[in-house]
């Protein structure tokens, strides 16, 4: 019988089967954020054990409030700064040279087709996008993880989505996701991989395959997941050239890690999107979606452009295409968080950022900041954000507040508009 | 081990998330201790208020897909913290679940039909329940009323609740 690429990735990594399905698996690199990790590190210290598996596959950066906007997030900075050269891990992101992490780990060629991640944060799932198992866990299983270099999960069962297109003009893989996120419902893929496949995915970019990963939480998933291909070694080749004597091999050894034919799945979904809208959220679960054009008598106070989700190079030349000479709506606030440092470059190099500020946008420095309340951006009581972030569940972005998520290129338009609106109507 | 007996929270409502069970903002905290006031500030449920409702109780009973959204443990140390062991739910968000088992908590699940008789008897009343680990029972009581409802958990989770957690389970063995 043939194996999913999740389950290829579990028979090459397996340490033991402690349990009915639970599988302990090795981890190829654990990613550490200074919001979940500090209780990790504290915990190891108090019991005597601060100690790391590897220094070279824990990588750190501090991305959640950054800069620091209090005592307390300045502490959990130093905790994080402090261990990280204490155990001589080289692969730690400070202020200056840092990202969101599900965007900066990745352009630093961290993961790899085939390979096993765990952080402390729920979209760890992004990474599943270059053909890897990569899940969210608990302060816990990432103190086992930094510790160890273990974690248990069940033996995955894969959710497989076949995407047929072609995708339409102003539609964009956060609208596909969102459809998915639709049909499967916020707990529609709980325990289960969801491996995304079919033309639509080939076609796209490694920063949109991120963009649909990313959001497999929203429906429950462990990991979401893509087959490696020409794209993904094309986007890694940089870091991975001195491995392979050519392109060609490094796509035959990402090979090992490909569904077979004859695989098991748990479900397999024909998704047509030929036909697909704009889409934007109502209410707080992600699973609550309805067409852009149904929800255009909805007036925002913010737009926020930016997060693990749609803050990438690609999310931000979409927006800069809507905006450019324009300006955004007088009664709009925009804020746009380029994902990383990198990122915030590319975009000033290219005059993206140039377009934003004409427009009216505040330029923020790379954050998660407003996405979860934190910083850069919370709302008010009664305040409605068009953003391109993962969640729009109450209080997300501000205690009071309602979030509707949009894929940037919607964003945009927004901006412009004041009320949710098609970028179809803005381009050229 | 942890107690896993006493007064039951009714939380009706399906896909409650960790950021109601915690905020966010209040992830800036070191210690687990200072979540307390903090558990379920922003839940999204008519008529609930936390400083009145979470007193004295011990167990959470409720719908489908709790725990759903960020993966932060701060969610089942805001529930710990607050005298709370057990939660029983049709359903769990994954990183919930685990994150449960390996504080040495347990997160139970129930057939939806079970949990919607459990809500018919007893939400709108002072409940007790009484856990029976070894016979995989827990005993609700209220008013006279009473119910016997079987439960099972894997062996894994039941190492994690009775050694002590993830953390000594695999620094002895891997």
């Amino acid at each position: 019988m043939g194996k999913t690429i999740a389950e290829k990735i579990f028979d090459a990594h397996s340490v033991d089967n402690p349990a009915d399905d639970i599988h302990v698996i090795r981890l190829d690199a654990v990613f550490c954020h200074e919001i979940t990790t500090p209780l990790a590190i504290h915990d190891l210290v108090n019991r005597g054990k601060d100690r790391v598996f590897d220094p070279d596959k824990i990588k750190v950066v501090i991305d959640h409030v950054s800069p620091a906007k209090d005592s307390k997030t300045a502490m959990q900075g130093k905790i994080l700064r402090e261990w990280s050269r204490r155990h001589n891990i080289r692969d730690f992101f400070d202020i200056g040279r840092n990202g969101v992490c599900h965007a900066i780990f990745p352009e630093k060629g961290f993961v790899r087709p085939g390979s096993t991640v765990i952080m402390g944060d729920s979209h760890t799932c992004t990474h599943g996008a270059f053909g890897a198992f990569a899940a969210g866990v608990g302060t816990t299983d990432l103190e086992v993880g930094i510790l160890k270099g273990v974690c248990a999960f069940r033996y995955p069962s894969t959710i497989k989505i076949n995407i047929s297109g072609p995708l339409p003009e102003g539609v964009y893989a956060k609208d596909v996701i969102l459809s998915v996120i639709r049909l499967l419902g916020v707990n529609g893929a709980t325990n289960k991989v969801i491996e995304f496949t079919g033309p639509v995915i080939d076609a796209m970019s490694m920063e949109s395959r991120m963009t649909l990963c990313n959001m497999a939480i929203e429906a429950g998933g462990t990991s979401g997941i893509c087959s490696p291909d020409r794209v993904t070694i094309e986007y890694l080749w940089d870091f991975i050239k001195d491995e392979y004597a050519s392109k060609e091999e490094a796509l035959e050894d990402a090979g090992r890690f490909l569904s077979d034919a004859d695989a098991q799945y748990d479900r397999v979904i024909e998704h047509d999107v030929s036909s697909l809208e704009p889409l934007v959220t109502y209410g707080y679960k992600p699973d609550q979606v309805k067409p852009v054009r149904e929800m255009e008598s909805i007036q925002v106070d913010q737009v926020y452009i930016g997060s693990c989700t749609n803050g990438r190079i690609e999310d931000l030349r979409v927006v800069a295409q809507v905006l450019r000479g324009k300006k955004i709506s007088d009664s709009v606030r925009g804020v746009v968080s380029p994902a990383t440092t990198q990122v915030y470059r590319q975009a000033m190099a290219e005059g993206v950022l140039k377009i934003f500020l004409d427009a009216g946008f505040c330029v923020t420095n790379p954050t998660c900041g407003a996405c979860l309340g934190m910083s850069n951006g919370v709302l008010a009581e009664g305040e409605v954000c068009a953003s391109t972030t993962n969640r729009n569940f109450n209080g997300r972005m501000g205690k009071g507040g309602m979030v509707h998520l949009v894929s940037p290129a919607t964003a945009a338009a927004t901006a412009i508009s004041g009320f949710i609106a098609n970028s179809e109507l803005y381009k050229g | 081990m942890k107690n896993f007996s006493g007064n039951v929270l009714f939380l009706d409502r399906s896909d409650i998330n960790t950021d109601e069970i915690i905020p966010a903002k209040y992830l800036t905290e070191n210690s687990k201790q200072a979540l307390k006031p903090y558990f379920l500030e922003d839940i999204w449920l008519e008529g609930f208020n936390a400083r009145r409702d979470v007193e004295d109780k011990n167990i959470i009973i409720t719908r489908a897909n709790f725990g759903c959204g960020s993966s932060r443990e701060h969610a089942p140390w805001a529930i710990e913290v607050n005298n709370i062991h057990l939660v029983i739910a049709e359903s769990f968000a994954r990183i919930f679940r685990q994150n449960m088992f390996n504080c040495g908590m347990m997160a139970v699940e129930l057939p939806a039909r079970t949990i919607d008789g459990i809500f018919k008897d007893f939400a709108h009343r002072e409940t007790y329940l009484e856990t029976d680990l070894d016979k995989g029972v827990f005993t609700i009581t209220a008013d006279g009323q009473h119910a016997e409802i079987p439960f099972s958990i894997s062996n894994f989770d039941r190492a994690l609740i009775t050694t002590g957690g993830w953390v000594d389970y695999a620094d002895s063995k891997y």
